[in-house]
């Protein structure tokens, strides 16, 4: 195409969301009363004027062929009213202004497969990255982890029975897209890269790549007469930080690269201030196509929380009062020294004080 | 020419259990859509993905694919065996702004998968991580086919790259009654005023804006975004003491005092022999728990604002790391307080762009610092609501000590005067 035929771009941003908003939400935007839980998936929200707005929540496979997001919207046409939200966790919201619409629709949705749940203090769906299928740098797929996952975890997506809600995210590298949960299923690396020396002076520009390394174990090197780069394997936390700049520098391996879970992670301020996750669980296989060990470990760690916690404690609140030797007492994870932090402003996290549970 | 079907018994299984497979949605679009530029590239895409499962590795490689006029907002992909595969050998993802709030509506959302069917895979996401609507496929022609036909209904390219990134926001005052901001008229008016650092990626590394309507901060904008901000109320919370009665009534005294009043963090609230609820409004920290129980009782104040934090991200390259307060509490009533919100959003930037090192985030840059050198950079005021608790070591020059001084009790003389 000559140049003289390319279209300028429209630079419109972000759209006005109150066009495709739901008219009873628009009318009473910043002026709703409260809302009540009915049933798993399904929330009532009472505007100041009476007015009453129906949400059922449904889970879907996020990555959406065109059949199934035309499916989605003909059941918004046929059983909702035509407006429909995405959650931060890319589970589809329906919005009704009669309780009469609402069974019909949760039919509909469970008729085509979908499931309806997600809300209150259920495990809601698993918030995941690209993986295999999309990324350039992935340890392993996010899909088939997910999808494996909510199999086993649909009952506690469909009703709300944890102490708490539980969000679950995962990740395909350490760079960790899928953020902060009250359960992390990340990949960890445990070998250094292997370089392709052949490759590194012509594709990596090799400052980039020695200042991406966080611990200073990368420099430049003449390897066969060839400007390339080496790694002080003494040194190298396998954290693949140099691998998205510099592909030569091959941190992912099939039996090398590992998963990892942390828990605790909380975006609330609610009762304490928001918290990162902490590991729990290493050395668990990159083992596809239904990751089981993976599973096992996140269902051990949900059923201890379920038996546990207090209502409305989230995982990180429980186990602050319970204490971390009980943690790990009661999921029967093997405490290790990897679970002693040694990164900066980790004196913050040794406990200095004669407090001590026994 | 008959597709290529290739064999994927490790993907089937991903067909097996309750949960809807993404695999069945691949297989329905390779085998039912009569479009064969479809069927087939995820046939390819099929064939590429059982090819990394059972080699545990993948194989798109990065490159440079944007469209006229832009930088950035494409992810391209291009496979590294695509001699095996060939039909899915360019796979770029064409990265969309969703509406503030992701509201759609379904003719809205089979409008552009009208567009995607003409263009696309017919694989889509709502939505990514950073907030964009993914549509996942495509190859480096029909990108630009595919956002002239969008563009010109209202949507426009996310950012990809070290840029302002897309904005997320909550569903908030559309919705929820813990709504103390306009999220919405925040997301837009930030965010839009960058568009062109959205679409020329031209900073240090990523710049995110993520705003939650109340502390709940349901978008994660404290731990995931540059830029967070998190409604709040600065006077006192509403009480109802009718429902307050009711909920005792209805829940117990027990569960109350169990789940209620003494799981303040601050010890604020007290709940009376006659089961009313006294709290002492200058002591909570408005942390939202006591709100969530019992939200038809107990509601935000009337006297509305935000709070501003900056600074977080993820572990890449320092360690994790949480926003940070920069703004206490500020009114977002007038459209002199958005202009002013949007202009400390843009000293910011400025102050990033120009200070951070290459792949920095603002939180990094700020850790290498200092927040008090970021502060006086951007022009905002030290505040004691900024910290945990004040400097432990003594290590520290201090000999303009009188002169900061003076400037504290300047800005509290200057307020008390209104």
């Amino acid at each position: 195409m000559a140049l003289a035929d390319m279209r300028s771009p429209i630079e419109s941003g972000c759209p006005d969301g109150f066009q495709y908003m739901h008219p009873t939400m628009r009318r009473n935007f910043g002026l709703w009363k409260y809302h009540e839980q009915p049933r798993g998936g399904v929330m009532c929200h009472v505007a100041h004027s009476g007015d009453k707005v129906w949400t059922v929540k449904a889970g879907t496979q996020r990555i959406l062929d065109l059949f199934t997001l035309r499916k989605l919207t003909e059941i918004g046409d046929k059983y909702g009213e035509g407006h429909i939200h995405f959650t931060l966790r890319s589970n589809i919201e329906y919005f009704v202004t009669e309780e009469s619409k609402v069974q019909p629709l949760i039919d509909a949705l469970e008729g085509a497969g979908f499931i309806v749940g997600g809300t209150a203090n259920s495990v809601a769906m698993i918030s995941h990255t690209q993986g295999w299928l999309h990324c350039d740098i992935p340890g392993t797929d996010a899909s088939g982890v997910v999808k494996s996952m909510m199999d086993e975890l649909i009952d506690d997506f469909k009703n709300c029975n944890m102490p708490n809600r539980v969000h679950i995210t995962t990740s395909c590298c350490q760079i960790n897209c899928g953020g902060q949960g009250d359960i992390a299923i990340n990949v960890q690396h445990t070998k250094p890269p292997k370089i392709n020396h052949d490759l590194v002076g012509n594709v990596c520009e090799r400052p980039t790549v020695v200042a991406r390394c966080p611990v200073a174990a990368i420099r430049p090197a003449m390897v066969n007469g060839k400007p390339s780069l080496e790694i002080d394997e003494k040194k190298c936390i396998c954290c693949g930080a140099c691998f998205p700049p510099c592909p030569p520098m091959q941190i992912n391996h099939p039996e090398h690269s590992k998963l990892a879970i942390w828990v605790g992670g909380n975006h609330s301020n609610a009762r304490s201030k928001p918290t990162f996750q902490r590991l729990v669980a290493a050395g668990v296989p990159n083992n596809p196509p239904r990751w089981p060990e993976a599973t096992a470990i996140v269902k051990q760690i949900l059923q201890a929380y379920k038996d546990g916690a207090k209502d409305w404690e989230r995982i990180n609140d429980w186990i602050e009062r319970i204490g971390w030797p009980r943690f790990f007492e009661v999921t029967g994870l093997p405490f290790t020294k990897y679970h002693i932090d040694n990164w900066r402003g980790s004196r913050n996290s040794l406990n200095a004080s004669t407090h001590i549970r026994f | 020419m008959a597709k290529k079907i290739y064999e994927t018994p490790m993907l089937d299984e991903l067909e097996n259990g309750p949960w809807p497979s993404f695999i069945s949605g691949f297989k329905r679009l390779r085998d039912d859509h009569p479009d064969e530029r479809i069927n087939t590239v995820v046939s390819g895409l099929l064939g590429q993905l059982e090819h990394s499962y059972e080699t545990r590795k993948g194989y798109w490689k990065g490159g440079t694919v944007s469209v006229f006029g832009y930088g950035g907002g494409i992810i391209p992909r291009f496979s590294e065996v695509a001699e095996a595969f060939p039909e899915s050998k360019e796979f770029h993802t064409i990265r969309v702004q969703p509406p503030a709030g992701n509201h759609y509506t379904t003719d809205m959302l089979n409008q552009l998968a009208d567009s995607w069917e003409k263009y696309g895979s017919g694989l889509v996401t709502f939505h990514g991580q950073t907030g964009n609507i993914m549509f996942i496929g495509t190859d480096t022609e029909n990108t630009q086919h595919f956002f002239d036909d969008i563009n010109e209904y209202g949507w426009d390219l996310g950012g990809a790259g070290p840029c302002v990134r897309t904005a997320m926001s909550c569903i908030g005052g559309a919705r929820c009654e813990q709504s103390c901001a306009n999220e919405h008229g925040i997301h837009r008016h930030l965010v839009n005023e960058f568009v062109d650092d959205v679409h020329r990626p031209a900073l240090p590394y990523k710049f995110k804006f993520k705003v939650s309507g109340c502390p709940n901060d349901c978008q994660n904008a404290i731990e995931r975004s540059d830029f967070a901000v998190i409604g709040t109320w600065r006077d006192e919370m509403k009480i109802d003491q009718d429902e307050v009665k009711a909920f005792v009534e209805k829940k117990g005294r027990d569960y109350v005092l169990d789940n209620v009043t003494s799981r303040c963090p601050t010890n604020c609230m007290k709940l009376n022999d006659d089961n009313t609820l006294t709290v002492d409004n200058h002591e909570c920290v408005r942390c939202m728990h006591c709100l969530n129980v019992m939200n038809k009782a107990l509601s935000p104040g009337d006297d509305k604002g935000v709070s501003i934090l900056i600074g977080g991200k993820r572990t890449l390259k320092i360690g994790d790391l949480m926003g940070t307060v920069v703004v206490p509490f500020k009114k977002l009533d007038t459209a002199e307080d958005y202009e002013e919100l949007v202009e400390m959003a843009g000293d910011i930037i400025d102050f990033f762009a120009e200070n951070a090192l290459e792949h920095e985030r603002t939180g990094e840059m700020i850790e290498r610092i200092g927040l008090v050198n970021f502060l006086e950079g951007v022009g905002i005021d030290v505040d004691p609501n900024m910290i945990s608790s004040p400097r432990q070591c003594s290590y520290v020059r201090m000999d303009g000590w009188d002169e900061e001084a003076e400037k504290w009790f300047a800005r509290k003389a200057e307020q008390a005067a209104g």
